[in-house]
Order: C-alpha cells, then sequence, then structure tokens
C-alpha cells in the first residue's frame, strides 16, 4: 500500500484524540455511556495500532537516519516547528504504545465499572502522548509530551487506583516531576548554546566538555528516576501496587522505557564524552540495581511489588547496555527494553487475572490454580519463563547481547549483570510455585473461574510476540542496529580519545 | 530434511499435545507424541549412515546478527551429532512408548507427552548446534523441560521444591556456560563453532586481558564453558539437584539420566575438544572433577535406601568417569561411555519404574525383597543392566568403562593418577551397591509381604522396551568399539585430539593387571553385596553401628544439602529481607521522598497563609504573571 505521502505519524499520534472527542459527546444512562465509551476506545485503539504498522510496512530498515518525517511551522515567532519522524529505536516503541493501549482496553474491558468514560479517555490520551514522545524530533515537542503523560497517569493511579493511591500517585508526579525540571533547564541550555530545538541537529552538536557534564547531570535526574535507576527506584513498587492493572501495563510497559529511550536518544549522541566519562557510574548503580532489588524481589509478600521490582533489575540490564560503546551492547539494551514492554505488561496483567477474582495481591493468598485454571497457569508460565530470559523467549535476546557486549568493555560488570539470570530464576520460580503449584486448599480458590475470552484477547499479542521475538529476533533488531549506528559513530571520536 | 525430521518432529508432537491435548483428548494426544517420537527415532537410526563422511551443516533461519555476532539456526551433523541423535531419539522413543503403560491412570497425561517431547527436542537441538547461541537455547531448553517434569505432580511440596532447584542449581552453571560464550566472542569475534575452532591453534598460549588480570584464553573459555557443563551434568559441587530429581515420574527419570540433559556437559567438552585439547590446566581441572564426582557419588550409593535415588547416585558417578576420560584427553572414550550408559541406565531406571508400578508407588528397597518370581522379565533385564553397568565381561560397560580406567592409567596428565585409583575404588562401590540393590529389591524373602503378594509383572507396553533396551545393554559395547578406535575415523572432524594425543593407542598395551583390574575391582563389589544382604544379613546394621560418623556423613551425601542451605539460601532470605526493610523503606524513602514529602508539608502549612480563597486574588496573580511572561518574551527573546 502506498501511503508515503500521508502524514502517517500525525494520523498515529491524534487519532485517539478524535476517539476522545466521541466519548466526550456521549449520553445517556450510565450503563449506556460505559458500554459506547468501551467501544468507541476499543475502535480507536484498534485503528491507531493498525495505522502504526503501517509506519513499519512503509520503513526503510536498512537506513539509518529518521524517517516519515514531517515538518511544519508551529511556534513560529520562537523557530520551532512540528517536527516528526521515526527511526528504528522509537519505529518500536510507538508500535509497541499502540499494541499497549489495545491490549489495555481490552484487559479492563469487565474489570473496570468506575467511571467508565473518563477511564477511556485517559488511556486514549495516554495513547497519543506515548506516540508523540516517540515520534517527536523536536525538543519543546518532545518536552511536552514527555511531561504530559504525567498527567493521565497521575490521573489514572490517583481515581482508579488502591487504597493508598493517593499517596502513590503523589510519589510518583512528585519525583518525576523533580527529574524533569533539571531536564528542561539542560534542554533550555542546548537551545541558547545551538540555536536550535530540533533532535536530528542537536545530535550532530558538539558541546563543550565541560558543559556537557552539567547537561548530562540534568538529563540523568531525569531519565534515571524514569527507568528508574537505583536508589531512584523506590516510587515504582508504590506505584506499581496501588495503580489499575491496565495503568501498570503502561507504566512499565511504556513510561519505564522513556528513560532508556532518553539516554539513547539525548544523553548518548549529544553528549558523548560525558556519557563515556560517567559510564562507570551507571555499570556501578546498574549492577547494584540487578543484585540488590533481585534480593528484595524474593523477599517480597506482594505479587505486584515482585514484579515491580523485578522491573528495576531487568531496566538495570538495559542501562547497562546502553552504557557500553559498542553495537551489540546498545542494540540488547534496546532489545531488553522491547521485550520487557510485553513481558512486563503480560506479567502485571497476569496478576490483575487473580486480583479481579479475589481482590487480593498477597502472595500467601493463593496457591494451587493450575487445578482450575490451566491456561492461566501456561500463560503465566510463559511470561514467567521469559522474564528469567529463557532462550527462545524476547527475554533472552536483549539479556544475552547485553552480557556479551559489556563483557568486552568490562567483564565484571557482564559477570555480575550475569547473576540476574540467578537470581531472577530464583524468585519467579519460587513466585510461580506459591500461586499456581501445590494443592488447591483456600475455600475462595475453589471455585475461581479460568481466563475469560477478553483477557485471552488481550494476551494473546503478547504471548505471539514474546515466542517470535525469541524465536526470530532479526525482525526486531535488523532497523534497531542500522539507527544504533549513528550514535556509535557519534561515540566513536570521544571513545579513541579516552583509549588514548 | 531427513534431519529436519528428526530434530522437529518430537517438537510437533509437543506442541500438538500440549496446545489441543484437551480437545483432542488424552489418547490422541499420546498417540500423535509416540508416533512423531518413532518418526524421529527411525531418523536417527537412517542418520546412523552419515558416520565418518564429511560434517555438513542444514541452515534453517537467521537468529540476529549484529556486527560480527552472526547466529543462525542450524543443524551440525558429523558423527559426533550423529551418535547423541541416536541416542536421544532412540531412547526418548522407548521412554515415550514405556510412559504410555507407566502413566496410564494419571490424569495429565497429554501434558506429560507433551513435555517429554519438548525435552527430546531441546536435547536435539543442543547437540546439533553449530553456534554456542543454539548451544545456550537447547541447554536451557533441557533445563526448562526438566523443571516442569520434574514438577509434574506440581501438587507435592517435595516436587516443587526439587523442580525450582534443579532449575535454578542449573541456572548457576549456565551462568557460566553464559560467561563463557561472551568470552568467546570476546577471544574469537564469533560464536559460530567453524570459527572458533578454526582459530583456536592460533589462539593457543595467548592472554585475555579481562576481570582486571590476564588469563590464558583457552583455559578461561575452557573453564568458564565448563562450569556450564558441571551445571548440566550434575558435577560437583554442582550435583545436588540431580538426586533430587528423582521427584519426577520414572520415565523422566530415564529421558534424564540417560538419554537428555546430563550427557549434555560431556558432549559440551567433546564438542569443544578443539579449545580444550590446548589447555592442559583447563583439562585438569576436568579430570579432578570428574574423578572426585565419581567417587563421592559411589560411595553415597550404598547408603540410599531409595531405589530410584541409589540409580541416581550411580549416574552421577558414571558421568564422572566421562568426564576424567574426557579430562585425559579420550573425548572419544568419554563419548563411548556415554554411548553404552544409555542403555543400561534407561534400562535401570525403567526397570526401577516397573518395580515401583507394580508396588504402588513403593521406592523402599527395604520394604521390598524377593520379587523375582513375580516379575521374572523386569528382573532379567535389570540384572543385565546392573552387570552392564558394573562392567561385567562382555556387556556393554565391560568396554567402555574398563577402557576409562586404563585411559586414566596410560595418561601423563595432572590428576591421571589420582583418577585411576578412585575411579578403581568407586568401581568396587559401585558393583557394591548395584549387587545391593539387586538382591535386596528380587531376592531373598519378600521383607513386607502384603505388597509383594500383589506385585505383578508390568504390561507388554513397559516390558518391551526393557527387552530391547536390554539388549542395547548386552550389544552397545561391541557395536560401538570402532568409536575408540586408535585411527580416529569413525569420528573424523568431530573430535579433534592433537598430534600428541595417543591415550587410545596406548590403552591397547596396558599390563594385564591394569587390564584386570576393573573386572577384580567389580568382582569384590558384586561378592561382597552378596556377602552383606545374602550371607550374613546382620552385618551392614553392625557395620554403621560400629561407624557411626562415617555412616551419616555418607548417608546425609557428605552434607551438601545442609551446606548450601546454610551458606546461600538462607542467608539469600536474609539479605533480602535486610535490604528491604532495612534499606529501600528506611533510608532511600526516609531521606527520599518521604522526608522531602515531610519538609514540603511543613513548607506548604507556611505557604497556605498566602492563599486566601478569593478569586480576585487569585486572578491578580495570574496576570502578573502574564504580564512578566508577555515582557521577557518582547524584551528577551524579540528585541
Amino acid at each position: 500500500m502506498l501511503v508515503s505521502d500521508w502524514p502517517i505519524l500525525s494520523l498515529v499520534t491524534f487519532l485517539p484524540l478524535v476517539g476522545v472527542a466521541f466519548i466526550l459527546f456521549i449520553r445517556g444512562e450510565p450503563e449506556v455511556v460505559a458500554q459506547n465509551s468501551r467501544a468507541v476506545a476499543l475502535w480507536t485503539a484498534l485503528v491507531t495500532f493498525l495505522l502504526s504498522l503501517l509506519i513499519w510496512v512503509n520503513f526503510d530498515p536498512s537506513q539509518p537516519g529518521f524517517q516519515l518525517v514531517e515538518k511544519s511551522p508551529w511556534l513560529a515567532g520562537l523557530g520551532i516547528n512540528y517536527y516528526v519522524g521515526v527511526d528504528g529505536i522509537s519505529l518500536w516503541f510507538v508500535i509497541l504504545s499502540t499494541l499497549l493501549t489495545l491490549v489495555c482496553i481490552v484487559d479492563s474491558w469487565y474489570s473496570v465499572e468506575y467511571r467508565v468514560k473518563e477511564y477511556m479517555i485517559a488511556f486514549l490520551l495516554m495513547d497519543t502522548l506515548m506516540v508523540g514522545v516517540f515520534v517527536a524530533l523536536d525538543i519543546v515537542l518532545f518536552y511536552v509530551f514527555f511531561e504530559g503523560i504525567l498527567i493521565p497517569m497521575y490521573l489514572i493511579i490517583g481515581v482508579w487506583g488502591g487504597p493508598r493511591r493517593i499517596y502513590a500517585a503523589f510519589k510518583f508526579f512528585l519525583y518525576t516531576l523533580a527529574g524533569s525540571v533539571l531536564f528542561l533547564v539542560a534542554l533550555i541550555v542546548m537551545y541558547l548554546q545551538t540555536g536550535t530545538t530540533e533532535i536530528p541537529e542537536l545530535m550532530n552538536a558538539r558541546f563543550d566538555p565541560s558543559l556537557q557534564w552539567w547537561l548530562w547531570l540534568a538529563m540523568f535526574a531525569s531519565f534515571a528516576i524514569k527507568v528508574p535507576m537505583w536508589p531512584f527506584h523506590t516510587w515504582l513498587p508504590d506505584a506499581h501496587v496501588e495503580a489499575p492493572t491496565a495503568g501498570s501495563v503502561l507504566l512499565a510497559g511504556i513510561l519505564l522505557k522513556l528513560g532508556g529511550y532518553g539516554f539513547v536518544r539525548f544523553s548518548l549522541p549529544m553528549l558523548p564524552e560525558a556519557s563515556l566519562a560517567f559510564a562507570p557510574l551507571i555499570f556501578a548503580l546498574s549492577v547494584v540495581a540487578v543484585i540488590y532489588t533481585s534480593l528484595v524481589a524474593l523477599a517480597q509478600t506482594d505479587m505486584k511489588k515482585l514484579i515491580a521490582y523485578s522491573s528495576v533489575a531487568h531496566m538495570g540490564i538495559v542501562t547497562i547496555g546502553l552504557f557500553s560503546p559498542n553495537a551489540l551492547a546498545i542494540t540488547g539494551g534496546i532489545a531488553q527494553m522491547i521485550s520487557h514492554g510485553f513481558v512486563s505488561a503480560a506479567l502485571f496483567m497476569v496478576v490483575g487475572v487473580v486480583y479481579d477474582r479475589i481482590h487480593s495481591r498477597d502472595i500467601e493468598a493463593y496457591g494451587g490454580l493450575a487445578e482450575r485454571m490451566p491456561v492461566y497457569a501456561t500463560i503465566f508460565m510463559l511470561m514467567m519463563l521469559a522474564s528469567v530470559g529463557l532462550p527462545g523467549t524476547s527475554g533472552f535476546v536483549g539479556e544475552i547481547l547485553v552480557i556479551v557486549g559489556a563483557f568486552q568493555v568490562n567483564a565484571w560488570v557482564a559477570a555480575l549483570a550475569a547473576t540476574g539470570m540467578i537470581l531472577g530464576a530464583a524468585y519467579m520460580l519460587y513466585l510461580y510455585r506459591r500461586v499456581i503449584f501445590g494443592p488447591l486448599v483456600k475455600d475462595a480458590l475453589k471455585s475461581i473461574r479460568d481466563m475469560r475470552p477478553n483477557e485471552i484477547i488481550a494476551f494473546a499479542p503478547l504471548v505471539v510476540l514474546t515466542l517470535f521475538m525469541g524465536i526470530y529476533p532479526q525482525f526486531f533488531l535488523e532497523p534497531i542496529t542500522s539507527s544504533v549506528g549513528p550514535v556509535l559513530a557519534r561515540l566513536q571520536p570521544a571513545l579513541e580519545l579516552a583509549m588514548r | 530434511m531427513l534431519h529436519i525430521l528428526l530434530v522437529f518432529s518430537p517438537l510437533l508432537g509437543s506442541v500438538i499435545a500440549g496446545l489441543f491435548g484437551r480437545l483432542i483428548g488424552a489418547r490422541a494426544a499420546q498417540l500423535v507424541t509416540v508416533a512423531l517420537m518413532g518418526v524421529s527415532a527411525i531418523a536417527a537410526v537412517i542418520g546412523l549412515s552419515y558416520i565418518g563422511t564429511e560434517p555438513f551443516t542444514v541452515p534453517l533461519f537467521t537468529w540476529a546478527v549484529v556486527d560480527g555476532f552472526q547466529v543462525e539456526w542450524a543443524l551440525r551433523v558429523d558423527s559426533l551429532s550423529t551418535v547423541m541423535m541416536f541416542v536421544v531419539a532412540g531412547i526418548s522413543f522407548l521412554i515415550h512408548v514405556y510412559s504410555i503403560g507407566y502413566m496410564a491412570d494419571d490424569p495429565g497425561v497429554a501434558r506429560f507427552f507433551s513435555y517429554l517431547s519438548f525435552f527430546t527436542f531441546a536435547m536435539l537441538m543442543l547437540v546439533t548446534a553449530d553456534n554456542l547461541i543454539q548451544l545456550y537455547f537447547g541447554w536451557e531448553g533441557v533445563g526448562v523441560a526438566s523443571y516442569l517434569l520434574i514438577g509434574f505432580w506440581y501438587t507435592r511440596a517435595s516436587a516443587c521444591s526439587a523442580a525450582i532447584k534443579a532449575f535454578v542449581v542449573n541456572r548457576v552453571g549456565d551462568f557460566g556456560l553464559a560467561l563463557g560464550l561472551a568470552a568467546t566472542y570476546f577471544a574469537f569475534d564469533s560464536v559460530r563453532f567453524d570459527d572458533i575452532f578454526a582459530a583456536a591453534t592460533e589462539l593457543a598460549g595467548t592472554r585475555l586481558a579481562v576481570f582486571g588480570a590476564e588469563f590464558d584464553t583457552l583455559t578461561l573459555i575452557a573453564l568458564l564453558l565448563f562450569v556450564g557443563a558441571i551445571g548440566k551434568s550434575a558435577q560437583l559441587p554442582l550435583h545436588t539437584w540431580l538426586p533430587d530429581a528423582m521427584e519426577g515420574p520414572t520415565p523422566v527419570s530415564a529421558l534424564i539420566h540417560a538419554a537428555t540433559m546430563v550427557t549434555a556437559g560431556v558432549f559440551l567438552v567433546a564438542r569443544f575438544s578443539p579449545l580444550f585439547e590446548y589447555t592442559p590446566e583447563a583439562l585438569a581441572v576436568v579430570t579432578f572433577i570428574g574423578a572426585t564426582t565419581a567417587f563421592f557419588a559411589a560411595s553415597v550409593g550404598p547408603t540410599q535406601n531409595d531405589i530410584k535415588r541409589v540409580i541416581a547416585y550411580s549416574t552421577c558417578s558414571q558421568l564422572g568417569y566421562m568426564f576424567a576420560a574426557a579430562g585425559v584427553g579420550a573425548y572419544a572414550i568419554a563419548i563411548f561411555h556415554l554411548f553404552t550408559h544409555a542403555f543400561f541406565k534407561a534400562l535401570l531406571f525403567l526397570g526401577a519404574g516397573s518395580v515401583i508400578h507394580a508396588l504402588h508407588h513403593e521406592q523402599d528397597m527395604w520394604r521390598m525383597g524377593g520379587l523375582w518370581r513375580k516379575m521374572p522379565i523386569t528382573y532379567a533385564t535389570m540384572w543385565i543392566g546392573t552387570l552392564a553397568l558394573v562392567g561385567f565381561p562382555l556387556t556393554a560397560g565391560y568396554f567402555s568403562k574398563d577402557a576409562i580406567i586404563e585411559a586414566t592409567w596410560v595418561a601423563d596428565s595432572a590428576f591421571a593418577g589420582y583418577a585411576f585409583w578412585l575411579l578403581l575404588i568407586s568401581a568396587v562401590l559401585t558393583a557394591f551397591y548395584s549387587g545391593r540393590l539387586m538382591f535386596l529389591t528380587f531376592h531373598g524373602r519378600p521383607r513386607v509381604p502384603e505388597l509383594a503378594a500383589h506385585a505383578h509383572e508390568s504390561p507388554p507396553v513397559m516390558t518391551v522396551p526393557l527387552l530391547v533396551l536390554a539388549v542395547g545393554a548386552l550389544v552397545a559395547g561391541f557395536a560401538g568399539l570402532s568409536m575408540i578406535a586408535p585411527e580416529g575415523e569413525f569420528w573424523g572432524p568431530a573430535i579433534f585430539t592433537r598430534s600428541d594425543n595417543e591415550v587410545l593407542a596406548a590403552i591397547e598395551e596396558v599390563p594385564a593387571l591394569v587390564k584386570w583390574s576393573p573386572t577384580l575391582a567389580m568382582a569384590l563389589g558384586l561378592a561382597l553385596a552378596w556377602l552383606f544382604y545374602i550371607k550374613a544379613p546382620e552385618l551392614p546394621g553392625r557395620l554403621a553401628q560400629a561407624f557411626a560418623p562415617l555412616y551419616r556423613f555418607l548417608f546425609r551425601k557428605w552434607y551438601f544439602d545442609e551446606l548450601y542451605d546454610a551458606l546461600f539460601v538462607r542467608p539469600a532470605f536474609a539479605l533480602a529481607r535486610a535490604l528491604w526493610q532495612g534499606f529501600d523503606v528506611a533510608v532511600i524513602d526516609r531521606f527520599g521522598p518521604d522526608g522531602v514529602a515531610a519538609a514540603t508539608l511543613t513548607a506548604t502549612r507556611r505557604m497556605v497563609r498566602l492563599q486566601t480563597g478569593y478569586l480576585y486574588h487569585y486572578a491578580f496573580a495570574m496576570l502578573v504573571g502574564v504580564v512578566v511572561l508577555v515582557s521577557w518574551y518582547l524584551i528577551v527573546v524579540r528585541p
């Protein structure tokens, strides 16, 4: 299909807003409103997702640069353009965003009954903002989306969350906002230095090394909180525990990736010298994250907290990969982010399935579910294995590439990161055993139902993608590797300087 | 095409039984998996014709290409993988057939056969790998399959624990393998076997700067890979999962011990013979670990009372023999023993399963006895398996095990002498515990008459595999003798030995005493067992009392489990709780967000006084803000 002259990125970005507009006009009985809101949201998300696949169709994976670029004057007085485009890295995050929004809407079809209309609006807004942040090629536009995401997410946690939702929502908001302010300062300084707000131009700009340090630290504050890196991670377990299932899905699936994406898009190419200079700091924090949070996960009694901590450990692998200056590790870091988008999203949905039925996240409340929920047990098993990085699942691809790549840079870092393989297996298997295996003795569980059709439909794409990426990762890696090329090229001079 | 059929039919069977088992019913799921496994086994038999021919690779598709990191899914066919495919597919097929009878009244039949076939598929992928990533895929694949099968009866707490233990302990080994993979890529710029083996000679003796020090390149890589082998092949100190793996249904034990999984480590060392040959240090470690494990497991065997556990320790011990052989450069003998061992060990496990089946899941040998009249086929075939294991002349084990002991005698590498004596002592112990097993189970009078009264021979679907394996246990030694012919034509380029490695030739000229020493050891062991358990049955108890501390030490398996529990498991959980409550909550949150929040709250209380609630106050404040912004815009941005 020839659609290359459509403004396809803008269509994907703003189509969900059309859905929002429709939902706003829905009137009538509460039941009808809820049902119609769901339907509109579903169709909007579905069409948006299908449109986002057209981005992939029209994308040339062998080209490293930005493609499907659109540029038109926006804030003309300031010389700021509406400027969007995708490369092999953002391509996948755009599709992941539209997919996960769709999955969220299907998954919460029955489980959300409170303020359905507003709920659906919030998720469609998230869709627009998430896609926007990944396609934006102008720092002002990027920043608007980057910060804008916080608002619907804050509402999702604060309105549809658990008992301590207000505390969690505030913690989430303040934490991430604190980092963002410094990021904004960095962006302004960069603009003042270069006179441009365009990301592709800034990627080729040269900043004075001493300035780079400050800029890097300012950005680090923002990205490290988003990732989250140890010790800035404590907002995450609280946010996840209180967030509704679909909120956790987007939080883990997309929002955490903004930190990693920021590192790849801003820190590495724009501040190469500082990135290399600070790499040891990143390594240290990441290694601590992998070991520390894996251990902490082992001690959790709350399923969602356990998965949340495991996310921190997995993101530790990501940051190690991103800051090891070779194609293997950086590609691996990005692959790990994509995989984590499928796997952690699915794992939070796994918790959501039983939470909807029993209303407890306490591991102790379960046991022996395999008896009554074979489909659920199977999906949980697959996602658990993907989470521990079993070859043949998506979780393995990024992990092994990062370990092999990081080994070239620093074998200790690689070895310590690889201990996550052992600890990860321990806490996930232990969790699975306590929830799924054992005899079914608890009365509350004796009549528990297996997955509903809408739940199975929501899981299906994640299951398929987890396996597909494990068996044929080249499909995902090809565009990533070509777009990692320019990033490495920017690091190269600094690398040679450091070698000397 | 043949090999694609060979490797992927079990996968197809597994997927059909796994996904549609409920739909098509247990019977159909069984039929499909067994039939497809049969296809695979037939292909493996036909595939034997490739032995000694030029190796080739069947490419499938690309896995990943990043820089020099190029990985393909592919099937590598050479003598080594052909022998392994034959063992894996052949034995696995027999176990599939046997399981029809053994698992007849289990509600999870479809699931069981699905796992069983997946297990086989993963092992086939492992042995046909042509690069380290695919090997790693099969490596972890068998790990997860064993996890699923050991924990098959998931309502039992002990089965769940054993399954987790197997997976996590294996992961420790896999950790080493992953680092070995990384180090290989670092040194060779490739993970493809052809590239690695071609460059091995060049890199011999070079140094690799990693971990802040310099290591001999090949030694480091070989040792890291060997860590993986230790985990998968249950060698010291990562052996603890294997005996616990008995929690799975008995056919699973047979599969793990004979065909899939534990042999992977030995295979890995043989596959990487081009590397190991150039690193005597790593080989010495392999010999040391192998010989020590052989002795350790053989010493524990005589004290165990669970029939399956005795056989499990015997596997552990026999794998030690294989590693000892590989460590002295006799890779061919190691694989030969792997080959013969597969037959008699599968036979012993399936025989034990037949006994357990007949006694309604009784596994304690002290509650058996006198069963030979009730189940003559099981009895006869198990004796054949036992004789093959202990190395009775002209049975399978006689050729392979004796060759190993002779190889350690002729080799002049480090620990070869150590290995010779330990393996010889282990041979006595092997014969002793094997004889003990047979005497306690089948001979004498029934110790629990009501159990024995209901015992019965198993159905043909179970006894026919026993008979086939018994034939294998008798003739596999003869049939495989060409594997250890000194000319090395059998293996071709699949197993590499340096020109100065003449172990295979030398074992044909060992002194007569050495040549007969394993046979004497066997006779001594069997005689002792006869004395202890037939002639003077009060002796064992008295000995155990007289040497109580030693007996306890052996009975508790040298206290490895207790040690690891105290050293790793408990501290990990304690540390986990301490970090979470002690650091995450008490330090980071207290001084981080919550501290800031508290401080903010104090500040806010003061700020609140500024908020009057009158709309015009706010409107005024906003107006001031707008004015400031507009002025800044006009003055600074657009002068």
